[in-house]
């Protein structure tokens, strides 16, 4: 139903093993490339972060489960830059074929990200609320239920933020965000369908088999097409 | 339309990840895709110029000037942008505050969503499945793994970051604190306790080795 990156609630992953206090940013000089590579890309504008979430997330169970992190990044990009046609998979293999010195200019290459304008482009960010039609269904208070089965209503197999181990739990509104992008369409080019977003506090107790302690709490932040009101008893 | 695919194209790069890496960079350098000083700015700016450093000193202010505390928990986002700690991975901010009653503690089950403008690039731990798959659902052990252990009158609330928008939790001031600075204060005030794994160091602690 759903796949591995899903994994709140998972048994058997063992110890946090917390980092040392002066343990560096990136743990070797690939790691820092590699989050580098994939930031710069993005600047190509040829996805947008919901089409990178679900590319890292779409890896097969076996290399999501045996790549470190910034590998199933860097997997995930190579991946989507011949998907989207800025490369080739013959561009890939034959990586090793010319000269360092040797170029030829891509047709995006007006796009790339010049090392001056990066400190513009990260403080600048990339907001996600929008003006949305979809009037707020849900205040502060409300009682509503998640979505059952979960799983995205828009693709089968496709990106959606609500984990399976919230959907068709019991919650209530806490904060009501605005309006956000929906990334179960934005992830797939179904354009970016605002609607209203909100954080919803879920009982522990309604969530696990064993909750640690009866006043413990999960919260999300769901989309409205995630919830539906709570039927009254 | 999910593009599922048993050949993924990364299949045909060379599977040490370093040389992985190096290969990629180096294919799109020759197609003028990518500057590698750009690539050097941006692993400059989050190993040197952005990191906990900008959340310490919120908190440090925070806990000094009751109105920009409570302007911070109202509505972040005007707060942090005049402080200059708004971008990237932190467009939409919420300051949840630690008290007695009640513990907050921040994960992203899904990937690894993080406030980087206030906070940097996650460390290791935050990125683990450990961490991710057992936050939600015990995270009084896994604040054991810590070495941390909160009292039975005091709830836990898990923020799970499953859109864009990012947590800070707020510590509760240490005793002892009385009277110092705000450079002093940020001092004591951790990466980890801003996710919610740590408290915030006292005085005789000596500080957080930053």
């Amino acid at each position: 139903m759903s796949r591995l990156h899903d994994m709140g609630g998972r048994f058997g992953d063992g110890a946090v093993v917390p980092d040392a206090p002066d343990a560096p940013v990136f743990a070797t000089d690939w790691h820092a490339r590699a989050l580098a590579v994939t930031l710069a890309c993005g600047a190509l504008g040829k996805w947008n972060i919901d089409v990178s979430r679900h590319a890292r997330e779409r890896l097969s169970p076996k290399d999501y489960t045996r790549y470190t992190y910034y590998e199933k990044w860097i997997s995930a990009l190579a991946d989507l830059l011949v998907e989207t046609g800025v490369l080739t998979r013959k561009d890939l293999q034959g990586q090793g074929e010319m000269g360092l010195g040797e170029k030829e200019l891509h047709a995006l290459a007006s796009k790339a990200l010049k090392a001056e304008a990066v400190a513009a482009v990260l403080a600048k960010g990339g907001p996600a609320n929008r003006d949305s039609t979809i009037a707020a269904g849900f205040a502060p208070g409300d009682r509503v239920k998640t979505r059952h089965p979960g799983g995205s209503a828009l693709v089968n197999g496709g990106h959606t933020r609500l984990p399976d181990y919230a959907a068709g739990a019991s919650g209530e509104i806490l904060l009501q965000h605005g309006a956000h992008v929906l990334p179960d369409s934005n992830a797939h080019g179904l354009g970016e369908a605002p609607e209203p977003l909100y954080a919803v506090a879920f009982k522990a107790s309604e969530l696990w088999a064993h909750p640690e302690h009866p006043n413990d709490e999960v919260v999300l932040d769901l989309w409205q097409s995630y919830l539906e009101p709570e039927a009254q008893e | 339309m999910p593009h599922d695919h048993s050949d993924h194209p990364h299949a045909v790069l060379p599977s040490d990840p370093a040389l992985r890496v190096k290969a990629l960079e180096t294919i799109l350098t020759r197609k003028g895709l990518i500057d590698p000083a750009a690539l050097d700015e941006i692993i400059d700016t989050y190993q040197n110029k952005i990191g906990p450093q900008n959340g310490a000193r919120v908190v440090a202010r925070a806990w000094s000037d009751p109105a920009f505390k409570a302007a911070l928990l109202a509505d972040a986002d005007p707060v942090l942008a005049e402080l200059g700690f708004y971008g990237r991975q932190g467009e939409h901010m919420v300051v949840v505050e630690n008290t007695p009653e009640q513990h907050n503690m921040v994960v992203c089950t899904l990937c690894s969503c993080y406030p980087w403008p206030l906070l940097g690039i996650p460390p290791g731990w935050y990125k683990s499945d450990a961490y991710r798959a057992r936050a939600v659902r015990e995270p009084r052990k896994v604040l054991a793994d810590f070495g941390m252990t909160l009292p039975a009158e005091t709830a836990v609330r898990v923020w799970d970051s499953t859109a864009e928008v990012r947590y800070l939790v707020l510590p509760m001031r240490p005793e002892g604190s009385e009277g110092l600075d705000e450079d002093a204060l940020a001092a004591l005030v951790s990466r980890d306790s801003m996710i919610g794994t740590a408290l915030a160091s006292t005085p005789d602690d000596g500080g957080y080795p930053s």
